[in-house]
Protein backbone atom coordinates (compact mmCIF):
# COMPACT_ATOMS: atom_id res chain seq x y z
CA UNK A 1 0.00 0.00 0.00
CA UNK A 2 1.12 3.60 -0.56
CA UNK A 3 0.13 6.07 2.16
CA UNK A 4 0.61 9.48 1.11
CA UNK A 5 2.68 11.04 3.89
CA UNK A 6 1.99 14.53 5.44
CA UNK A 7 3.86 16.61 7.51
CA UNK A 8 2.62 18.99 10.18
CA UNK A 9 1.14 21.07 9.91
CA UNK A 10 -2.16 18.91 9.72
CA UNK A 11 -4.25 22.32 9.55
CA UNK A 12 -3.96 24.91 7.51
CA UNK A 13 -3.48 28.14 9.44
CA UNK A 14 -6.30 30.20 9.48
CA UNK A 15 -5.27 33.72 9.57
CA UNK A 16 -3.16 34.68 6.46
CA UNK A 17 -1.26 37.56 6.09
CA UNK A 18 -3.50 39.17 3.50
CA UNK A 19 -6.45 39.22 5.97
CA UNK A 20 -4.82 40.06 9.10
CA UNK A 21 -3.81 43.21 7.28
CA UNK A 22 -7.27 43.86 5.83
CA UNK A 23 -8.63 43.78 9.39
CA UNK A 24 -6.13 45.70 10.71
CA UNK A 25 -6.90 48.60 7.48
CA UNK A 26 -10.81 47.79 8.43
CA UNK A 27 -9.82 48.54 11.87
CA UNK A 28 -8.49 51.76 11.45
CA UNK A 29 -11.69 53.08 9.15
CA UNK A 30 -13.31 55.03 12.28
CA UNK A 31 -10.26 56.64 13.25
CA UNK A 32 -9.77 57.79 9.53
CA UNK A 33 -13.31 59.09 9.56
CA UNK A 34 -12.97 60.95 12.67
CA UNK A 35 -9.57 62.45 11.34
CA UNK A 36 -11.43 63.30 8.32
CA UNK A 37 -14.04 65.20 10.17
CA UNK A 38 -11.66 66.96 12.28
CA UNK A 39 -9.03 67.58 10.67
CA UNK A 40 -10.42 67.72 6.88
CA UNK A 41 -10.20 65.60 3.64
CA UNK A 42 -6.52 66.27 3.47
CA UNK A 43 -5.83 63.02 4.96
CA UNK A 44 -7.52 61.05 2.05
CA UNK A 45 -5.26 62.85 -0.24
CA UNK A 46 -2.42 61.97 2.16
CA UNK A 47 -3.30 58.23 1.61
CA UNK A 48 -3.96 58.16 -1.51
CA UNK A 49 -0.30 59.50 -2.47
CA UNK A 50 1.21 57.62 0.49
CA UNK A 51 -0.27 54.50 -1.23
CA UNK A 52 0.36 54.75 -4.37
CA UNK A 53 3.97 55.31 -3.77
CA UNK A 54 4.14 52.54 -1.14
CA UNK A 55 2.48 49.91 -3.68
CA UNK A 56 4.62 51.56 -6.69
CA UNK A 57 7.65 51.13 -4.37
CA UNK A 58 6.96 47.80 -3.36
CA UNK A 59 6.29 46.31 -6.72
CA UNK A 60 9.82 47.69 -8.09
CA UNK A 61 11.67 46.19 -5.46
CA UNK A 62 10.06 43.11 -5.70
CA UNK A 63 11.01 42.97 -9.24
CA UNK A 64 14.90 44.61 -9.08
CA UNK A 65 14.87 41.74 -6.34
CA UNK A 66 13.76 38.96 -9.42
CA UNK A 67 10.67 37.91 -6.99
CA UNK A 68 7.24 38.11 -8.50
CA UNK A 69 5.57 41.41 -7.88
CA UNK A 70 2.00 39.83 -7.06
CA UNK A 71 3.14 38.12 -3.85
CA UNK A 72 3.87 40.90 -2.08
CA UNK A 73 0.94 43.63 -3.16
CA UNK A 74 -1.31 41.05 -2.50
CA UNK A 75 -0.51 40.96 1.20
CA UNK A 76 -2.03 44.59 1.46
CA UNK A 77 0.77 45.23 4.00
CA UNK A 78 1.85 47.79 1.29
CA UNK A 79 -1.63 49.64 2.35
CA UNK A 80 -1.03 49.07 6.10
CA UNK A 81 2.18 51.18 5.48
CA UNK A 82 0.65 53.59 4.10
CA UNK A 83 -2.43 53.74 6.31
CA UNK A 84 -0.18 54.69 9.06
CA UNK A 85 1.89 57.11 7.29
CA UNK A 86 -1.16 58.72 6.84
CA UNK A 87 -2.42 59.20 10.40
CA UNK A 88 1.10 60.23 11.50
CA UNK A 89 1.35 63.50 8.75
CA UNK A 90 -0.68 66.55 8.98
CA UNK A 91 -3.51 66.83 6.99
CA UNK A 92 -2.15 69.48 4.73
CA UNK A 93 1.34 68.05 3.47
CA UNK A 94 2.77 68.33 -0.16
CA UNK A 95 2.48 65.01 -1.91
CA UNK A 96 6.25 65.24 -2.82
CA UNK A 97 6.76 65.12 0.70
CA UNK A 98 4.50 61.83 1.62
CA UNK A 99 5.94 59.98 -1.60
CA UNK A 100 9.85 60.25 -0.27
CA UNK A 101 8.45 58.72 3.18
CA UNK A 102 6.49 56.27 1.51
CA UNK A 103 9.35 55.16 -0.48
CA UNK A 104 11.89 55.56 1.86
CA UNK A 105 9.54 53.07 4.15
CA UNK A 106 9.06 50.63 1.72
CA UNK A 107 12.51 50.78 0.13
CA UNK A 108 14.81 51.11 2.95
CA UNK A 109 13.19 50.52 5.80
CA UNK A 110 11.31 47.74 4.56
CA UNK A 111 12.79 45.96 1.32
CA UNK A 112 16.43 46.55 2.02
CA UNK A 113 15.88 44.56 5.01
CA UNK A 114 14.53 41.90 3.14
CA UNK A 115 10.63 42.45 3.16
CA UNK A 116 8.08 41.40 4.73
CA UNK A 117 9.05 39.52 7.75
CA UNK A 118 12.44 40.46 7.98
CA UNK A 119 12.42 44.44 8.31
CA UNK A 120 13.72 45.05 12.21
CA UNK A 121 12.09 48.31 11.78
CA UNK A 122 8.47 49.47 11.68
CA UNK A 123 8.21 50.84 8.01
CA UNK A 124 5.73 53.39 8.92
CA UNK A 125 7.59 55.00 11.55
CA UNK A 126 10.96 54.83 9.47
CA UNK A 127 9.36 56.93 6.87
CA UNK A 128 7.94 58.98 9.20
CA UNK A 129 11.10 60.27 11.14
CA UNK A 130 12.99 60.05 7.84
CA UNK A 131 10.61 63.20 6.89
CA UNK A 132 10.21 64.60 10.37
CA UNK A 133 14.46 64.89 10.31
CA UNK A 134 14.40 66.16 6.38
CA UNK A 135 11.06 68.55 6.54
CA UNK A 136 10.99 69.78 10.00
CA UNK A 137 8.83 72.52 8.65
CA UNK A 138 6.27 70.19 6.72
CA UNK A 139 5.52 68.19 9.93
CA UNK A 140 4.50 71.08 11.96
CA UNK A 141 1.83 72.06 9.58
CA UNK A 142 -1.02 70.94 11.94
CA UNK A 143 -4.59 72.60 10.88
CA UNK A 144 -6.66 72.98 13.77
CA UNK A 145 -9.51 70.70 14.18
CA UNK A 146 -12.96 71.38 13.36
CA UNK A 147 -14.88 71.71 16.45
CA UNK A 148 -17.24 74.76 15.28
CA UNK A 149 -16.13 77.67 18.05
CA UNK A 150 -12.60 77.42 17.13
CA UNK A 151 -11.74 80.82 15.05
CA UNK A 152 -9.96 79.46 11.69
CA UNK A 153 -9.94 79.89 8.30
CA UNK A 154 -11.28 76.12 6.99
CA UNK A 155 -9.78 74.95 3.47
CA UNK A 156 -12.64 73.22 1.06
CA UNK A 157 -11.65 69.89 0.19
CA UNK A 158 -10.51 71.59 -3.78
CA UNK A 159 -8.45 74.04 -1.76
CA UNK A 160 -6.67 70.99 0.05
CA UNK A 161 -6.19 69.42 -2.74
CA UNK A 162 -4.83 72.24 -4.20
CA UNK A 163 -1.97 72.63 -1.25
CA UNK A 164 -1.24 68.12 -1.40
CA UNK A 165 -0.81 68.74 -5.53
CA UNK A 166 1.08 71.96 -5.34
CA UNK A 167 2.30 73.00 -2.29
CA UNK A 168 0.54 76.62 -2.36
CA UNK A 169 -2.47 77.59 -0.03
CA UNK A 170 -5.17 79.88 -1.54
CA UNK A 171 -4.13 83.42 -2.01
CA UNK A 172 -4.43 85.92 0.79
CA UNK A 173 -4.52 82.87 3.20
CA UNK A 174 -1.33 82.52 5.19
CA UNK A 175 -0.01 79.06 7.01
CA UNK A 176 -0.61 81.24 10.31
CA UNK A 177 -4.23 81.57 9.28
CA UNK A 178 -4.60 77.63 9.09
CA UNK A 179 -2.13 76.15 11.03
CA UNK A 180 -2.36 75.76 14.85
CA UNK A 181 -0.37 74.07 17.55
CA UNK A 182 -0.94 71.01 18.81
CA UNK A 183 -2.03 69.94 22.19
CA UNK A 184 1.20 68.72 22.94
CA UNK A 185 3.42 71.27 21.12
CA UNK A 186 1.44 74.10 23.20
CA UNK A 187 1.75 72.26 26.13
CA UNK A 188 5.65 71.82 25.66
CA UNK A 189 6.14 75.86 24.64
CA UNK A 190 3.64 76.51 27.90
CA UNK A 191 5.76 74.72 30.58
CA UNK A 192 8.94 75.90 28.66
CA UNK A 193 7.12 79.66 29.40
CA UNK A 194 6.96 78.41 33.07
CA UNK A 195 3.10 78.53 32.86
CA UNK A 196 1.67 75.72 34.65
CA UNK A 197 -0.44 73.03 33.45
CA UNK A 198 -3.46 73.87 34.84
CA UNK A 199 -3.18 77.83 32.79
CA UNK A 200 -2.15 75.86 29.31
CA UNK A 201 -5.56 73.18 29.65
CA UNK A 202 -7.66 76.41 29.65
CA UNK A 203 -6.60 77.12 26.17
CA UNK A 204 -8.96 76.76 23.43
CA UNK A 205 -7.46 73.83 21.78
CA UNK A 206 -7.40 71.91 24.56
CA UNK A 207 -10.36 69.49 25.87
CA UNK A 208 -11.16 67.45 28.83
CA UNK A 209 -8.08 65.67 28.41
CA UNK A 210 -5.78 66.06 26.02
CA UNK A 211 -7.01 68.22 22.86
CA UNK A 212 -10.14 68.75 21.60
CA UNK A 213 -10.77 65.99 18.44
CA UNK A 214 -7.18 64.73 19.08
CA UNK A 215 -9.11 62.90 22.03
CA UNK A 216 -12.71 61.70 19.50
CA UNK A 217 -10.12 60.76 16.95
CA UNK A 218 -8.40 58.62 20.01
CA UNK A 219 -11.61 57.22 21.13
CA UNK A 220 -12.38 55.73 17.76
CA UNK A 221 -9.03 54.71 17.09
CA UNK A 222 -9.42 52.54 20.20
CA UNK A 223 -13.02 51.15 18.87
CA UNK A 224 -10.40 49.94 16.13
CA UNK A 225 -8.08 48.65 18.13
CA UNK A 226 -10.45 46.81 20.30
CA UNK A 227 -11.90 44.64 17.36
CA UNK A 228 -8.64 44.02 16.65
CA UNK A 229 -7.83 42.52 20.18
CA UNK A 230 -11.41 40.69 19.96
CA UNK A 231 -10.23 39.16 16.72
CA UNK A 232 -7.11 37.84 17.92
CA UNK A 233 -5.18 39.96 15.58
CA UNK A 234 -2.93 41.51 18.38
CA UNK A 235 -2.47 40.33 21.97
CA UNK A 236 -3.33 42.76 24.92
CA UNK A 237 0.47 43.05 26.65
CA UNK A 238 1.86 45.46 23.89
CA UNK A 239 -1.67 47.93 24.42
CA UNK A 240 -1.48 47.16 28.32
CA UNK A 241 2.43 47.59 28.06
CA UNK A 242 2.27 51.19 26.19
CA UNK A 243 -0.25 52.30 28.53
CA UNK A 244 1.47 51.66 31.44
CA UNK A 245 4.99 52.44 30.68
CA UNK A 246 3.56 56.11 29.62
CA UNK A 247 0.71 56.28 32.03
CA UNK A 248 2.42 55.49 35.42
CA UNK A 249 5.33 57.21 35.26
CA UNK A 250 2.78 60.70 34.14
CA UNK A 251 0.57 59.53 37.23
CA UNK A 252 3.85 59.37 39.64
CA UNK A 253 4.97 63.12 38.03
CA UNK A 254 1.32 64.39 38.53
CA UNK A 255 1.17 63.72 42.03
CA UNK A 256 4.10 64.74 42.82
CA UNK A 257 4.09 68.18 40.86
CA UNK A 258 0.72 68.61 39.08
CA UNK A 259 1.72 72.33 38.08
CA UNK A 260 4.64 71.37 35.68
CA UNK A 261 3.27 67.71 34.78
CA UNK A 262 0.53 66.96 32.93
CA UNK A 263 -1.82 64.58 33.80
CA UNK A 264 -2.09 60.68 32.41
CA UNK A 265 -5.20 61.62 30.90
CA UNK A 266 -3.63 64.10 28.87
CA UNK A 267 -1.13 61.73 27.89
CA UNK A 268 -3.14 59.30 26.90
CA UNK A 269 -5.24 61.24 25.06
CA UNK A 270 -2.93 63.35 23.27
CA UNK A 271 -0.62 62.60 20.24
CA UNK A 272 -0.44 59.28 18.91
CA UNK A 273 -0.94 57.52 21.94
CA UNK A 274 -3.75 55.08 21.64
CA UNK A 275 -2.77 54.98 17.80
CA UNK A 276 0.64 53.87 18.67
CA UNK A 277 -0.85 51.34 21.47
CA UNK A 278 -3.58 49.29 19.21
CA UNK A 279 -1.50 49.44 15.78
CA UNK A 280 2.06 51.15 15.07
CA UNK A 281 3.78 49.15 18.34
CA UNK A 282 1.62 45.86 17.63
CA UNK A 283 3.07 45.26 14.38
CA UNK A 284 3.93 41.50 14.07
CA UNK A 285 7.18 41.55 12.09
CA UNK A 286 9.13 44.46 14.27
CA UNK A 287 7.60 43.77 17.71
CA UNK A 288 8.76 41.52 20.07
CA UNK A 289 6.93 37.73 19.82
CA UNK A 290 7.59 35.92 23.35
CA UNK A 291 4.30 37.00 25.95
CA UNK A 292 6.67 38.32 28.76
CA UNK A 293 8.26 40.05 25.81
CA UNK A 294 5.81 41.98 24.12
CA UNK A 295 4.94 43.59 27.90
CA UNK A 296 8.51 44.83 28.58
CA UNK A 297 8.59 45.58 24.58
CA UNK A 298 5.39 47.88 25.27
CA UNK A 299 6.44 49.26 28.63
CA UNK A 300 9.63 50.81 27.23
CA UNK A 301 7.36 52.15 24.13
CA UNK A 302 5.54 53.61 26.22
CA UNK A 303 8.38 54.96 29.02
CA UNK A 304 10.11 56.45 25.85
CA UNK A 305 7.26 58.05 24.68
CA UNK A 306 6.88 59.69 28.18
CA UNK A 307 10.71 60.33 28.58
CA UNK A 308 10.77 62.03 25.04
CA UNK A 309 7.51 64.07 25.64
CA UNK A 310 8.57 64.79 29.14
CA UNK A 311 12.66 65.51 28.31
CA UNK A 312 13.20 65.83 24.79
CA UNK A 313 13.01 68.32 22.25
CA UNK A 314 10.18 66.54 20.29
CA UNK A 315 6.62 67.47 21.19
CA UNK A 316 5.83 63.72 20.80
CA UNK A 317 7.96 60.27 20.45
CA UNK A 318 5.66 57.66 19.56
CA UNK A 319 8.09 56.89 16.03
CA UNK A 320 11.09 57.44 17.98
CA UNK A 321 10.01 55.49 21.03
CA UNK A 322 8.75 52.96 18.88
CA UNK A 323 12.42 52.65 16.19
CA UNK A 324 14.30 52.35 19.38
CA UNK A 325 12.47 49.59 20.59
CA UNK A 326 12.62 47.96 17.44
CA UNK A 327 16.26 47.56 18.00
CA UNK A 328 16.05 45.87 21.62
CA UNK A 329 13.43 43.04 20.18
CA UNK A 330 16.52 40.76 19.38
CA UNK A 331 17.83 41.32 22.93
CA UNK A 332 14.32 41.06 24.70
CA UNK A 333 13.15 38.02 22.32
CA UNK A 334 16.39 36.36 23.40
CA UNK A 335 15.97 37.31 27.12
CA UNK A 336 12.29 36.06 27.42
CA UNK A 337 12.11 32.79 25.78
CA UNK A 338 8.97 30.86 26.72
CA UNK A 339 9.31 27.89 28.81
CA UNK A 340 9.06 24.42 27.14
CA UNK A 341 7.38 21.79 28.67
CA UNK A 342 9.99 19.04 30.14
CA UNK A 343 12.75 21.12 29.64
CA UNK A 344 14.92 22.41 32.28
CA UNK A 345 15.29 26.06 32.52
CA UNK A 346 18.74 26.57 30.86
CA UNK A 347 20.02 29.66 32.22
CA UNK A 348 19.04 29.21 36.09
CA UNK A 349 19.97 25.26 36.34
CA UNK A 350 22.35 23.48 33.32
CA UNK A 351 21.91 20.62 33.24
CA UNK A 352 23.67 17.48 30.83
CA UNK A 353 20.77 16.98 29.12
CA UNK A 354 19.63 19.99 27.86
CA UNK A 355 21.80 21.22 25.43
CA UNK A 356 22.40 25.54 26.34
CA UNK A 357 23.62 28.13 24.42
CA UNK A 358 27.50 28.15 25.35
CA UNK A 359 27.52 23.93 25.25
CA UNK A 360 26.21 23.32 21.52
CA UNK B 1 61.25 50.38 -5.57
CA UNK B 2 60.13 51.01 -9.07
CA UNK B 3 56.87 52.38 -10.57
CA UNK B 4 54.86 49.53 -10.85
CA UNK B 5 55.19 48.77 -7.29
CA UNK B 6 54.10 51.97 -6.31
CA UNK B 7 51.44 51.80 -9.04
CA UNK B 8 50.46 49.13 -7.27
CA UNK B 9 49.95 50.69 -3.85
CA UNK B 10 48.57 53.55 -5.32
CA UNK B 11 45.68 51.26 -7.07
CA UNK B 12 45.26 49.31 -3.55
CA UNK B 13 44.79 52.29 -1.39
CA UNK B 14 42.56 54.08 -4.36
CA UNK B 15 40.39 51.22 -5.09
CA UNK B 16 41.13 47.71 -4.00
CA UNK B 17 42.05 48.41 -0.03
CA UNK B 18 39.89 52.03 0.09
CA UNK B 19 40.30 52.97 4.04
CA UNK B 20 36.87 54.06 3.99
CA UNK B 21 35.02 52.18 1.52
CA UNK B 22 36.71 48.65 1.91
CA UNK B 23 38.57 48.67 5.17
CA UNK B 24 35.47 51.05 6.68
CA UNK B 25 38.15 52.72 9.12
CA UNK B 26 37.99 56.66 9.65
CA UNK B 27 34.40 56.74 9.50
CA UNK B 28 34.10 59.36 12.45
CA UNK B 29 36.04 62.19 10.43
CA UNK B 30 34.59 60.63 7.38
CA UNK B 31 30.92 61.21 8.08
CA UNK B 32 31.36 64.30 9.99
CA UNK B 33 33.21 66.95 7.87
CA UNK B 34 31.45 65.35 4.78
CA UNK B 35 28.60 68.42 4.22
CA UNK B 36 30.25 69.97 1.53
CA UNK B 37 33.27 68.78 -0.97
CA UNK B 38 35.62 71.26 0.22
CA UNK B 39 35.33 70.18 3.97
CA UNK B 40 35.32 66.83 3.08
CA UNK B 41 38.71 67.61 0.29
CA UNK B 42 40.92 69.59 2.99
CA UNK B 43 40.18 66.79 5.64
CA UNK B 44 41.17 64.53 3.05
CA UNK B 45 44.39 66.33 2.34
CA UNK B 46 45.36 66.24 5.66
CA UNK B 47 45.20 63.00 6.46
CA UNK B 48 46.78 62.38 3.18
CA UNK B 49 50.11 64.48 4.91
CA UNK B 50 49.71 62.78 8.19
CA UNK B 51 49.29 59.53 6.76
CA UNK B 52 52.26 59.78 4.06
CA UNK B 53 54.65 61.41 7.21
CA UNK B 54 53.79 58.81 9.77
CA UNK B 55 54.19 55.94 7.27
CA UNK B 56 57.79 57.17 6.13
CA UNK B 57 58.62 57.57 10.25
CA UNK B 58 57.05 54.61 11.25
CA UNK B 59 58.90 52.58 8.42
CA UNK B 60 62.33 54.47 9.14
CA UNK B 61 62.28 53.86 12.72
CA UNK B 62 60.85 50.05 12.53
CA UNK B 63 64.12 48.13 13.38
CA UNK B 64 64.35 50.16 16.57
CA UNK B 65 60.13 50.43 18.12
CA UNK B 66 59.72 47.68 20.67
CA UNK B 67 56.60 45.51 20.24
CA UNK B 68 55.60 45.86 23.31
CA UNK B 69 55.11 49.72 23.59
CA UNK B 70 54.78 50.34 19.61
CA UNK B 71 51.08 51.36 19.55
CA UNK B 72 51.88 54.92 22.11
CA UNK B 73 54.82 55.48 19.39
CA UNK B 74 52.93 55.16 16.53
CA UNK B 75 50.42 57.82 18.30
CA UNK B 76 53.49 59.81 18.98
CA UNK B 77 54.62 60.02 15.76
CA UNK B 78 51.20 60.68 14.32
CA UNK B 79 50.47 63.17 16.90
CA UNK B 80 53.55 64.95 16.25
CA UNK B 81 52.77 65.11 12.67
CA UNK B 82 49.03 66.23 12.91
CA UNK B 83 50.40 69.20 15.30
CA UNK B 84 52.89 70.12 12.10
CA UNK B 85 49.67 69.82 9.71
CA UNK B 86 47.35 71.70 12.27
CA UNK B 87 49.88 74.75 12.69
CA UNK B 88 50.46 74.59 9.18
CA UNK B 89 46.33 74.44 8.11
CA UNK B 90 45.82 77.52 10.87
CA UNK B 91 48.78 79.69 9.01
CA UNK B 92 47.83 79.26 5.28
CA UNK B 93 44.26 78.47 5.57
CA UNK B 94 42.58 79.70 8.48
CA UNK B 95 39.08 79.65 7.37
CA UNK B 96 39.23 75.61 6.13
CA UNK B 97 41.00 75.20 9.77
CA UNK B 98 38.15 77.19 11.23
CA UNK B 99 35.60 74.81 9.08
CA UNK B 100 36.77 71.79 10.07
CA UNK B 101 37.49 72.67 13.80
CA UNK B 102 38.04 69.62 15.87
CA UNK B 103 38.32 66.73 13.05
CA UNK B 104 42.06 68.26 12.44
CA UNK B 105 43.67 66.96 15.67
CA UNK B 106 41.44 64.36 15.78
CA UNK B 107 43.31 62.92 12.90
CA UNK B 108 45.76 61.47 15.20
CA UNK B 109 42.42 59.22 16.36
CA UNK B 110 41.63 58.45 12.70
CA UNK B 111 42.45 54.36 12.78
CA UNK B 112 42.94 54.09 9.06
CA UNK B 113 46.90 56.37 10.14
CA UNK B 114 47.40 53.61 12.91
CA UNK B 115 46.27 50.53 10.93
CA UNK B 116 48.50 51.25 8.02
CA UNK B 117 51.43 51.85 10.54
CA UNK B 118 50.46 48.19 11.94
CA UNK B 119 50.15 46.34 9.06
CA UNK B 120 52.19 48.20 6.42
CA UNK B 121 54.64 50.15 7.57
CA UNK B 122 55.72 48.50 10.38
CA UNK B 123 56.61 45.68 8.47
CA UNK B 124 57.84 47.20 4.74
CA UNK B 125 60.64 49.36 3.60
CA UNK B 126 60.45 53.29 3.54
CA UNK B 127 59.62 53.47 -0.08
CA UNK B 128 56.97 51.41 0.03
CA UNK B 129 55.61 52.41 2.93
CA UNK B 130 55.32 55.86 1.08
CA UNK B 131 53.41 54.48 -1.54
CA UNK B 132 51.27 53.15 0.60
CA UNK B 133 50.38 56.20 2.95
CA UNK B 134 49.74 58.26 -0.49
CA UNK B 135 47.66 55.43 -1.93
CA UNK B 136 46.08 54.98 1.37
CA UNK B 137 46.14 58.86 1.63
CA UNK B 138 44.32 59.77 -1.64
CA UNK B 139 41.99 56.86 -1.35
CA UNK B 140 40.60 58.42 1.87
CA UNK B 141 40.53 61.97 -0.13
CA UNK B 142 38.53 60.90 -2.87
CA UNK B 143 36.05 59.21 -0.47
CA UNK B 144 35.91 62.33 1.62
CA UNK B 145 35.61 64.81 -1.54
CA UNK B 146 33.52 62.15 -3.12
CA UNK B 147 30.81 62.14 -0.21
CA UNK B 148 30.80 65.80 0.51
CA UNK B 149 30.18 66.41 -3.55
CA UNK B 150 26.84 64.07 -3.52
CA UNK B 151 26.03 65.71 -0.29
CA UNK B 152 26.67 69.17 -0.91
CA UNK B 153 24.57 68.66 -4.10
CA UNK B 154 21.61 66.58 -2.69
CA UNK B 155 21.39 68.59 0.38
CA UNK B 156 22.02 72.18 -0.20
CA UNK B 157 21.63 72.21 -3.74
CA UNK B 158 24.89 73.62 -4.81
CA UNK B 159 27.81 72.02 -6.25
CA UNK B 160 31.99 73.23 -5.06
CA UNK B 161 30.55 75.84 -2.73
CA UNK B 162 33.28 77.86 -0.55
CA UNK B 163 36.36 77.12 -2.24
CA UNK B 164 37.50 80.37 -0.97
CA UNK B 165 38.52 78.46 2.07
CA UNK B 166 41.00 76.42 -0.39
CA UNK B 167 42.08 79.87 -2.52
CA UNK B 168 41.51 82.40 -0.49
CA UNK B 169 39.67 85.63 -1.16
CA UNK B 170 36.09 86.45 -0.69
CA UNK B 171 33.39 83.87 -0.06
CA UNK B 172 31.96 82.00 -3.35
CA UNK B 173 28.62 80.73 -3.09
CA UNK B 174 29.73 78.03 -5.96
CA UNK B 175 27.10 76.87 -8.62
CA UNK B 176 24.03 76.59 -7.01
CA UNK B 177 21.34 75.08 -8.74
CA UNK B 178 18.89 74.94 -6.26
CA UNK B 179 18.24 77.07 -2.96
CA UNK B 180 18.44 74.48 -0.33
CA UNK B 181 18.03 71.02 -1.30
CA UNK B 182 17.06 67.48 0.83
CA UNK B 183 18.03 68.75 4.80
CA UNK B 184 18.43 64.99 5.14
CA UNK B 185 21.66 64.20 3.12
CA UNK B 186 23.77 66.94 5.14
CA UNK B 187 22.33 65.52 8.64
CA UNK B 188 24.44 62.66 10.08
CA UNK B 189 22.16 59.47 9.08
CA UNK B 190 22.03 60.98 5.60
CA UNK B 191 26.18 60.61 5.45
CA UNK B 192 25.12 56.64 6.26
CA UNK B 193 22.95 56.61 3.84
CA UNK B 194 25.31 58.13 1.02
CA UNK B 195 28.33 55.48 2.18
CA UNK B 196 26.46 52.67 1.89
CA UNK B 197 25.28 53.85 -1.35
CA UNK B 198 29.18 54.55 -2.09
CA UNK B 199 30.25 51.09 -0.55
CA UNK B 200 27.23 49.31 -2.83
CA UNK B 201 28.10 50.84 -5.90
CA UNK B 202 31.08 49.53 -5.64
CA UNK B 203 30.51 45.88 -4.96
CA UNK B 204 28.51 46.04 -8.36
CA UNK B 205 31.19 47.57 -9.90
CA UNK B 206 33.07 44.92 -8.90
CA UNK B 207 31.07 41.81 -9.58
CA UNK B 208 30.73 43.57 -12.80
CA UNK B 209 34.23 43.46 -13.45
CA UNK B 210 34.42 39.55 -12.04
CA UNK B 211 31.56 38.91 -13.97
CA UNK B 212 33.30 40.48 -16.91
CA UNK B 213 36.78 38.37 -16.08
CA UNK B 214 34.87 34.59 -15.65
CA UNK B 215 33.04 35.12 -18.93
CA UNK B 216 36.41 35.81 -20.94
CA UNK B 217 38.15 33.36 -19.01
CA UNK B 218 35.40 30.89 -20.12
CA UNK B 219 35.02 31.82 -23.51
CA UNK B 220 38.27 30.16 -24.82
CA UNK B 221 36.23 26.85 -24.27
CA UNK B 222 36.70 23.85 -22.24
CA UNK B 223 40.22 23.04 -22.96
CA UNK B 224 41.97 26.25 -20.73
CA UNK B 225 39.73 25.17 -17.91
CA UNK B 226 42.39 23.07 -16.71
CA UNK B 227 44.12 26.66 -15.08
CA UNK B 228 41.14 27.68 -13.21
CA UNK B 229 39.79 30.86 -13.06
CA UNK B 230 42.24 33.89 -14.10
CA UNK B 231 40.59 36.30 -11.19
CA UNK B 232 39.64 34.73 -8.02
Amino acid sequence: MDFERKEAPYRAPRAKVSSIMLQVLLALVPAALAHVWFFGPGFIFNFLVAAIFCVAGEAGMMRLRGRAPELALSDFSALVTAALLAFALPSLTPWWVTATGALFAVVVAKHLYGGLGFNIFNPAMAGYVMLLVAFPMYMNLWVAPRMGDIDYEYLTAFESLRYTLTGHLPDLVSFDAVSRATPLDAMKSGLNNARTTAEIQTLPIMGDFGGRGWEWIGNFTAVGGFWLLIQKIIRWQIPVGVGLGLLVPAGIMYLVEPGSHPGPGFHLFSGATILCAFFIATDPVSAATSPKGRLIYGIGIGFLIYAIRTWGAYADGVAFAVLLMNLAVPAIDYLTRPHIVGHYDAHKDPSPGVPTDKGS
Amino acid sequence: MNATAFGERLKAGLWQDNPGLVQMLGLCPLLAVTTTFVNGFGLGIATLLVLGGSNVLVSATRRWIRTEIRIPIYVLIIASLVTCIELIFKAWFPTLDHSLGIFIPLIVTNCAIVARAEIFASKNPVGQSLADGIGMGAGFTLLLATLGFVRELIGSGSILSRMDLLFGGDPMRGLVLVDGGWLLAILPPGAFFALAILVAAKSVLDNRQRQKARDAGRAPGAATSAQGPTIS
